[in-house]
């Protein structure tokens, strides 16, 4: 956890400015891989959307080579924290490879935490001790050093995927981590972002991530702190006071917990006005009352566009009053997202299809599934 | 005066050189998500080929903006006079609180499509969406007309939920045959057939002049609804009981 911080400016949850955001997603449906360039050319169209107080990106399929391994990205305040968190990874884990993370120098780019990333894999004894199966052990291994170890952060778990995020304008930040020449993958997504409620640091930006869930967010929820009571009681620790993690946290627990589908979950988070409802077949009055009712702490109220990234796909939804704005288009395989349609103009003039979806109509685009 | 722009074309910059701009008609190329084109300008024409970015046309106090493409958001927000004309589709909240003048959309509208429009003695605005129109189509309305005339061929209702939610003045046409939505008891739906008013076919005579694909008498030639405030239920706050 960050307890303290290089230049001691104050943390998430610690101070409240009040003061929008941007998101943006490409995928290519037949599973062939780009390099970062569009995505960071689709989100700086939306510059003006953002402040400078963070941006970010997660790329799905650009660790080919170690496909098998939990991918982990770390921020460290300092070599102590690297070491203490080092220990723990030993202890827990069979680490195959481990490196700083390659960056490119950026002139607004600054007070840059130690950035590391592991290629592992549970230790085969210690997880069957554990009685958890694979994906909960490394949950709660992250959960532990992002809640226990001061001046570490994982903001990255997932396999054959990664978040690359910070403090910055989010084609800076995409410059900083070299998205444009390193890394190729089917699916981007990528945030730039106006903080509301807290004062932007490099764990707070976008995306959030667990395991190869990802959440990029535009929007501020009135329902947080309904959503963070109920999602703690299953064992999520809400650090951040941001809204995002709680999103992040309810798409695990509902995906990967409760094994509904990806338009189940959007009945659930973005569930229709009882009235709407009502004028619905019966059919879907049965199954949307009942999703209503069985997570009713779940329902998130307020603002919001999203784009949750997962192995294979990712998926748009808005709030149920579409209270952000949101468009989606298509062109051959390709298929993007964006808060607005110049975020998709300007990488693809000639459209086969675009179009807004109305608010709770999820989005989804998956990779093809003959490859 | 043509101005050739690209992504790297910052709107502040944009919109001092239209604004500063001698020649009274304005050509923009390569508009690509630039905002508040044409804000608070009076007596010009703006013509833009490409993408125009959020609040296109604010505060516009006449003149004319031409879109050939698709809108963004909030087009015409606050405008006082003119005409904005798009051929594609506007995204949400357009014509947001606007005071008067014409929006005129050959396609789509996204959601909040003339939310808080209002009237005032001369000043009359009125918005012409081709196709159809999100969910709270005239949320507030105090006053102007919004038309909507149903021409989208994506299956899609005319509106959606919460057409014309807390309306107190004004008047939204629909053309269709029967309403897809329920709509909220304080406002009265009344299915006008045959007998068409001067103040509607005036609107869709004017709209016509603009689209070459548009027919005033096929458009006329239709089942209309029109929505007025209903006084004998005045609105009643709906975000409490939902």
């Amino acid at each position: 956890m960050f307890k303290s911080n290089l230049n001691n400016a104050p943390l998430e949850g610690e101070v409240r400015v009040l003061s929008g955001c941007a998101v943006s997603a490409i995928i290519d449906r037949s599973g062939k891989t780009m390099t970062g360039e569009n995505i960071i050319r689709s989100i700086a169209t939306m510059h003006d959307r953002s402040n400078g107080l963070g941006g970010g990106f997660a790329g799905y399929g650009i660790y080919p080579d170690y496909k098998d391994y939990y991918a982990f990205h770390l921020f460290y305040n300092d070599f102590q924290s690297r070491k203490e968190t080092e220990d723990f990874l030993n202890k827990h884990f069979e680490i195959v490879y481990s490196s700083e993370m390659k960056t490119r120098k950026i002139k607004s780019i600054t007070n840059v935490p130690i950035i590391y990333r592991y290629f592992l894999y549970p230790l085969s004894k210690k997880l069957n001790n554990s009685l958890m199966d694979e994906e909960q052990y490394v949950v709660k291994c992250v959960n532990r050093i992002n809640a226990e170890i001061d001046g570490a952060f994982v903001f990255s778990s997932g396999k054959n995927m990664g978040i690359f995020k910070g403090v910055g304008y989010p084609e800076d930040i995409g410059k900083f981590y070299l998205l444009d020449e390193e890394y190729r993958g089917y699916a981007w997504t990528a945030h730039g972002r106006y903080p509301t409620n807290t004062p932007g640091w490099w764990g707070g930006a976008h995306p959030f991530g667990l395991l190869d869930y990802s959440v990029v967010h535009n929007g501020e929820i009135s329902s947080y702190d309904a959503n963070r009571r109920y999602i703690e009681m299953f064992g999520y620790k809400c650090s951040l006071q941001t809204d995002t993690e709680v999103i992040t946290y309810i798409i695990d627990y509902l995906i990967r917990v409760k094994k509904l589908t990806l338009q189940e979950i959007a009945k659930v988070i973005s569930a229709s006005f009882w009235s709407t409802i009502e004028e619905k077949s019966e059919e879907e009055k049965r199954e949307e009352t009942f999703l209503r009712k069985a997570f009713p702490s779940l329902l998130i109220n307020g603002p919001f566009s999203i784009i949750f990234g997962f192995k294979g796909g990712i998926m748009a939804l808005n709030d149920r009053l579409k209270l952000r704005s949101m468009v989606c288009a298509e062109k051959g395989d390709l298929a993007y997202i964006s808060s607005e349609e110049c975020g998709i103009r300007v990488i693809e003039p000639d459209l086969d299809k675009i179009f807004a979806p109305a608010g709770g109509q999820p989005v989804i685009y998956t990779l093809r599934e003959d490859e | 005066m043509v101005i050739n722009i690209d992504e790297n074309m910052n709107f502040q910059m944009l919109n001092k050189r239209i604004r500063d701009a001698v020649d009274k008609e304005t050509v923009l190329n390569g508009c690509i998500g630039q905002r508040y084109i044409g804000t608070g300008v009076s007596d010009k024409k703006i013509v833009i080929n490409g993408t125009p970015g959020n609040a296109l046309g604010a505060y516009l106090n006449g003149g004319e903006i031409y879109v050939y493409a698709n809108a963004q958001d909030a087009t015409g927000d606050t405008m006082n006079s003119g005409t904005i004309v798009i051929h594609g589709n506007a995204g949400d909240a357009t014509g947001y609180a606007m005071r008067g003048g014409k929006i005129y959309v050959h396609g789509n509208t996204g959601y909040r499509a003339g939310i808080h429009m209002k009237a005032y003695m001369e000043y009359k605005p009125v918005i012409v969406i081709g196709g159809r129109a999100g969910s709270f189509l005239g949320e507030y309305q105090a006053g102007g007309i919004i038309v909507v005339l149903g021409q989208n061929d994506d299956g899609l209702p005319i509106i959606n939920n919460f057409c014309g939610t807390g309306m107190h003045g004004g008047k939204i046409y629909l053309r269709c045959k029967s309403l897809p939505h329920r709509i909220p008891s304080q406002v009265r739906a009344e299915k006008l057939c045959g007998n068409k008013d001067a103040e509607l076919i005036g609107i869709i005579d004017d709209y016509c002049k603009y689209f070459d694909d548009m027919n005033a008498d096929h458009l006329l030639d239709a089942d209309y609804f029109v929505l007025t405030p209903n006084s004998e239920n005045p609105y009643k706050r709906m975000y409490t009981d939902n």
